[in-house]
């Protein structure tokens, strides 16, 4: 799915005559997305402003409580002058950089992956990328559960590092932030995969070869011609994995425990069961949707500047 | 200067790569077949934990949850087929008209959205219109995320169609149906099929959003899975993991053959 979206802006000609069934033909798409899609989004804003109702749901009258209670903190009886609550920016704050740090590990596997693919004659590159992309569409609860699986403290894992003997006792990754950052690297690998094959396939090696006539080594020209020129690629992928990671449910919730509690957990504790806070689970996923677009938005730019060069 | 392609290390991570990816698969599919009661030891080959899903205690209650998934997937991967083939066709086909950029948006917005954030919007959506939570709001909820996944494959193949020979068919007075139907729709049959079998997939594997909008007492494969693993990972699940890998894995690999005879073809 990635970079792949084909819209060459303007479509093939118009001779074969749907150009006056576009309404007809958009309808259904409109109405599912914008009924079961915008809307709903659009309610979420709302629900995010409005009162908490005891048993769960809300109460409608407006309300900033559920902003209050992420931003705002006055003391453990509400009775001291208003300060800076840390527990839930603690929360994003550890997000984003899990998020970050499985999004550096996708890109030093999945750059030379990409690079390696891209390089294979053409006849084997389907092949190549088809084996890549396999486990993307394995069900992510069974790759989760999976790697737990592999990973846990007498999982085959630690078992064969202690009978070749590189470790005494097991690795305890389980409930480590480690864990969460491999699940969310390896739930979202492929997608920082495919978008640099994309750009690496497009790449004149003309440059390479001028460069090496003037006496460049190969690892000068990787960086200084072939980076900048395929970066589009490296940043589409960057953000298709981070975006997902961000707001992970899975990885955190299997692998994880209470210290590696991430955005995606405490969203979804507000809507089970009685104890649950719709309007402040709705605030906490308006601000990460207002994080994702502004990580779009931070994209659009870079591939526009990228464009005018 | 061919040595410029090859860079030393890459291979390896592309090794690397590929074992990460497979390694827990492979290593759940292995002890899947495992003959003990305990996951830690091995007690020789065995089929029991694939006998214990079709029959065991928790037999019905996977069954029920094969059969929502199933019925789930076919229903919204052929709505959302169908919704996403007349929306390329208007895309690819219709020239250049006023909205067709927000049209485009429109169709990738759910792939844009993170998932918990459609989740806890459908699900308040839902509770306010009313609708009790159950079988029809999956089976919504599907729907709508599907249409770009459908859509992707349709719409690439519909590029690669010179726009000809319709034109060719309608200069020899096929009306515009017969023209579709004839013509277009049996070149494009090869990235319909491929949408279809990808956003079935994709209904088939979702986790989050089912989770959120399903209510009470209602529950699909993943959502199923979800709620033995949290008493802890036992055999049988590892069964039914693979059993659910091994469709997955088969319904990708003939989407894609499918895909690569087509495109062979015209």
């Amino acid at each position: 799915m990635a970079g792949g979206a084909p819209d060459a802006g303007g479509g093939t000609g118009s001779g074969s005559g749907y150009r006056g069934l576009i309404g007809p033909l958009l309808l259904p798409t409109w109405l599912m997305i914008g009924i079961f899609m915008v809307l709903p989004v659009c309610l979420m804003v709302a629900y995010s402003f409005l009162t908490k109702e005891f048993r769960g749901g809300v109460e409608w009258e407006f309300s900033l409580a559920a902003y209050d209670q992420f931003f705002v903190t006055r003391g453990l009886f509400g009775d001291e002058p208003p300060s800076i609550e840390w527990t839930y920016i603690t929360i994003f704050w550890r997000s984003v950089w899990q998020a970050v740090i499985a999004t550096l590990f996708c890109l030093i596997v999945g750059f030379p992956t990409a690079w390696f693919i891209a390089t294979r004659p053409a006849a084997v590159r389907g092949v190549w990328l088809f084996l890549i992309t396999i486990p993307y569409w394995v069900n992510l609860l069974i790759r989760t559960v999976s790697l737990k699986f592999l990973i846990r403290d007498n999982g085959p894992l630690n078992e064969a590092l202690m009978s070749i003997g590189l470790i005494d006792g097991p690795l305890p990754l389980v409930n480590t932030n480690l864990a969460v950052q491999l699940g969310l690297f390896y739930s979202y690998l492929p997608f920082m995969v495919l978008p640099i094959y994309a750009a690496v396939e497009r790449y004149n090696f003309a440059y390479s070869e001028a460069a090496a006539d003037l006496y460049a080594s190969r690892w000068v020209i990787l960086r200084e011609i072939v980076l900048p020129i395929v970066r589009p690629g490296i940043v589409a992928g960057c953000i298709l994995v981070f975006i997902p990671a961000i707001g992970a449910f899975l990885a955190p919730d299997l692998l994880g425990g209470a210290k590696t509690f991430m955005i995606g957990s405490l969203i979804e504790e507000q809507f089970k069961g009685s104890l649950g806070n719709w309007p402040f689970g709705a605030a906490v996923s308006v601000i990460l949707m207002t994080l994702v677009l502004l990580a779009l938005l931070i994209y659009a730019r870079q591939s526009a500047r990228g464009g005018q060069r | 200067m061919k040595g410029l392609r090859h860079y030393p290390g890459f291979l390896g991570m592309t090794i690397l790569c590929l074992v990460i990816l497979y390694a827990p698969l492979v290593v759940v599919t292995v002890y899947s077949f495992n003959g003990s009661t305990s996951i830690t030891t091995w007690g020789g080959l065995s089929l029991r934990w694939y006998a214990d899903v079709f029959t065991g205690p928790e037999a019905p209650r996977f069954a029920a949850a094969a059969w929502n998934s199933l019925t789930i997937a076919l229903l919204a991967g052929t709505a959302a087929t169908l919704i996403a083939t007349a929306a390329a066709v208007a895309m690819m086909r219709g020239g250049r008209f006023r909205g067709r950029p927000a049209t485009f948006a429109l169709i990738n917005l759910p792939l844009l959205v993170p998932e918990i954030v459609t989740a806890v919007a459908t699900l308040i959506f839902f509770t306010m219109i009313g609708l009790t939570t159950g079988y029809l709001t999956i089976l919504i909820a599907h729907m709508t995320f599907c249409i770009p996944f459908a859509y992707l494959p349709i719409a690439a193949r519909l590029q690669g169609i010179d726009d000809s020979y319709e034109q060719a068919a309608r200069d020899l007075y096929a009306s515009r149906w017969q023209a579709f139907r004839l013509i277009l729709l049996p070149l494009l049959a090869p990235g319909v099929i491929s949408g279809f079998l990808l956003a079935f997939i994709i209904s088939l594997d979702d986790f989050l959003i089912t989770n959120f909008v399903k209510g009470a007492g209602m529950e699909t494969l993943p959502t199923a899975i979800f709620g033995s693993v949290k008493q802890g990972i036992k055999p049988n699940i590892m069964a039914i993991s693979t059993l659910m890998l091994v469709v997955s894995i088969l319904f990708v690999t003939l989407s894609y053959l499918i895909n690569r005879m087509g495109r062979r073809s015209p």
